[in-house]
């Protein structure tokens, strides 16, 4: 009963990962930008969610919505502010900025708003029913469920409209698609709003689920979204997926066998050992990269 | 109050050094105010900066009572003159006010600071002017007990140690709840936290209890589940959760989230009303904490406390208003005793203190220097606090 309960555990865990995993893994899939900023544009839509619900008094689904729009529309700002005109500079310039980015979104949250947390209202049931001995709350299943749609309708996007045709083009070869008549500018704002609005969707579905948010939250889930992208494969978004939820359960069985001190060591080991014995990922293909 | 601030501690007393080898031996030891009509009385609390509503609490509270004792005919005939100095929350600027006390206005004694730490900065000036100090909220047991593990011989307190709230626990499980089997799940990055969670362990096990996990987290953790299905499979009747608030509140939800609907407790570290909004009124339902102070304490003396202070500030008091009322009590009755301002003879008199009636309950001090007294159990009932016993030493 309890291994189940654990399971359990760790597929809710594990499916925010996978959740946040989706967006960095698109924009570096793209853009080969490890864009640091997405935990934070993860608790700006914690925070959107929590004053839609809080302020304006919107349901749960509205205020998913509205915080994935706003945050989609907040990554495609940040790309434009701040990445755009680094596309050709060199990648460690990027990465800086990316970093600088972060800072300046955790911290401009802080002076808006303060430091303190904050509780996100009950709004969605809290009643839990028995399954095999193990205890399932509605939540759990809101976030798994959230989670699957979310990433069944990025695969169709991905693969079976003109915007995704763009991105898989741009991410293929940038050069030769913009010789195709392609606008890879708008391909990239498509890619970081889509990776943006995830990223918000997984901050509301983080919020109803462990309630306490904080300008700082995304900080560790960010990391550990990055974890699961490079397990997973990162620029592969079914690798992602599958990374969020391997990480997810693993951090969980760690905690189960005793050693819950050592569940986020946990999460680095398993990167330091992805990086020596397949820097490519679960999903990926062993290709050199083009020089 | 609880984390002790060894970083600022250093900084203070190398400051200290700095300024007392800056003043050569220009100041004389122990020249404490002798004679005149008054009695000085320095209090040193943080009234501004970070942690400004612990010390403005007690410094309202202290007018209160320096106030009902002069309406009475003072201490031995002598009004309470209060000097009020403000630490601005910063160990060195606490060292600084106690220099400025003890050499500028010889005061008789300190009471002072509302944190551990700013009352920590003050302990060497304390001993070397032989001035008495009495923290009123200072929880850590390095107010009164070096590092050394030598007791501080001019400092008290009035506030019980950390620790104590873990035997406290103990005691309330195996006597009151009648438990036989509990758990325990500590903040393990929290010197606070894992001080209660030992004084716990060897309490229970020590009235015949037996405990069952012994889980860890560490502070700023959000998911919780895991360790808490481990305690639910060992199936304890109790579960004891030192640790502060911001993940206490998650604690407490996730917990109740997975079926563990035995009682659950904790100290101090969970008294804030974000902890209600964090857990959620049903799920706090069968927690309990203990405080030092409780506005609903039947008990005479408290009733008359919190009447008179709703009188003066129209609020309801808190447990630091109670403390600053009491560090104030403590003072007269020792001072009464010893017959003297004299601060050698007040520092024996208020070692001596046995049972003293105080709103807080009745206090006695052990040879560290920590006070043996009552501790106040609150139960949450549907998000708020109820009284629910005193426990005695």
């Amino acid at each position: 009963m309890e291994w189940i309960q654990q399971l359990i555990n760790g597929i809710s865990l594990g499916s925010i990962y996978a959740l946040i995993a989706l967006g960095y893994t698109m924009v570096y899939g793209i853009i080969k930008l490890i864009n640091f900023a997405h935990g934070d544009v993860f608790m700006v839509g914690s925070f959107i969610g929590f004053y839609s619900i809080t302020v304006f008094g919107l349901g749960f689904f509205p205020a998913l919505i509205l915080s994935m729009a706003a945050c989609a529309l907040f990554g495609v700002i940040i790309e434009r502010i701040a990445y755009k005109r680094l596309r050709n500079a060199t990648r460690i310039a990027a990465l800086i900025t990316a970093i600088g980015v972060s800072l300046l979104i955790e911290y401009g949250v802080i002076y808006i708003r303060g430091a303190q947390p904050e509780a996100y209202p009950d709004v969605f049931s809290n009643r839990s029913f028995e399954f095999l001995g193990a205890q399932i709350s509605m939540q759990s299943i809101l976030i798994l469920s959230v989670s699957v749609v979310l990433m069944i309708l990025l695969q169709f996007i991905v693969h079976k409209t003109k915007t995704g045709k763009a991105m898989r083009a741009v991410s293929h070869d940038t050069e030769a698609a913009k010789l195709m008549g392609i606008n890879v500018d708008n391909t990239i704002s498509a890619t970081f709003a889509i990776g943006s609005a995830l990223a918000g969707a997984a901050g509301v579905i983080f919020g109803v689920y462990y309630t306490k948010i904080d300008p700082l939250m995304g900080v560790i889930p960010g990391v550990k979204a990055f974890v699961a992208a490079v397990l997973g494969g990162i620029g592969i978004i079914p690798g992602a997926m599958v990374g969020g939820l391997v990480l997810g359960v693993v951090e969980t069985i760690v905690s189960a066998l005793g050693f819950s001190l050592w569940r986020d060591a946990a999460a680095f080991i398993i990167l330091i050992l992805i990086l020596i014995f397949r820097p490519s990922g679960i999903f990926g293909k062993n290709t050199r990269e083009k020089v | 109050m609880k984390k002790s601030k060894f970083a600022s501690l250093f900084l203070s007393s190398t400051l200290l050094i700095g300024i007392l080898a800056g003043c050569g031996s220009g100041e004389e030891a122990g020249s404490s105010s002798e004679g005149g009509d008054t009695i000085k009385i320095g209090a040193n609390l943080e009234l501004s900066g970070g942690v400004a509503s612990y010390g403005t609490s007690e410094a309202d509270a202290i007018d209160l009572a320096v106030e009902e004792i002069n309406a009475a005919g003072g201490i031995n005939g002598k009004k309470i003159e209060l000097i009020k100095v403000d630490n601005k929350s910063d160990a060195a600027e606490a060292t600084n006010a106690a220099i400025k006390l003890t050499s500028q206005d010889k005061v008789t004694a300190i009471i002072g600071a509302a944190t551990s730490g700013n009352s920590v900065a003050q302990v060497q000036i304390a001993t070397d002017t032989k001035t008495p100090m009495i923290s009123p909220s200072g929880t850590s047991t390095t107010v009164t007990v070096g590092e050394d593990g030598k007791v501080n011989p001019f400092t008290f307190r009035t506030a019980f140690i950390d620790p104590f709230q873990g035997t406290v626990a103990a005691n309330f499980a195996s006597k009151e709840l009648k438990v036989k089997t509990a758990a325990v799940y500590a903040d393990n990055a929290s010197d606070y936290a894992k001080g209660l969670a030992a004084a716990f362990i060897k309490d229970f096990e020590a009235a015949g209890g037996k405990i069952v996990a012994e889980e860890s987290y560490v502070a700023k953790d959000t998911d919780f589940r895991s360790n808490l299905t481990r305690i639910k499979s060992a199936n304890p009747e109790f579960v004891f959760i030192p640790g502060y608030y911001e993940e206490v509140g998650l604690i407490v939800k996730q917990a109740r989230e997975l079926g563990i609907t035995v009682p659950l407790m904790g100290a101090d570290g969970w008294d804030s009303p974000t902890l209600v909004d964090l857990a959620g009124a049903d799920a706090l339902n069968n927690t309990f904490i203990i405080t030092a102070y409780s506005s609903e304490d039947p008990d005479s003396k408290a009733k008359e406390f919190s009447d008179n202070f709703k009188e003066k500030y129209g609020k309801e008091p808190n447990s630091f208003n109670a403390l600053g009322y009491d560090t104030v009590y403590l003072l007269k009755d020792a001072i009464e005793r010893a017959g003297s301002t004299d601060g050698t003879k007040i520092k024996e008199a208020i070692e001596a203190t046995d049972q003293l009636e105080l709103v807080t309950g009745l206090y006695s001090v052990d040879e560290n220097h920590h006070p043996i007294k009552s501790a106040i159990i609150i139960e949450y009932v549907d998000g708020s606090q109820k009284f629910k016993t005193k426990v005695n030493p």
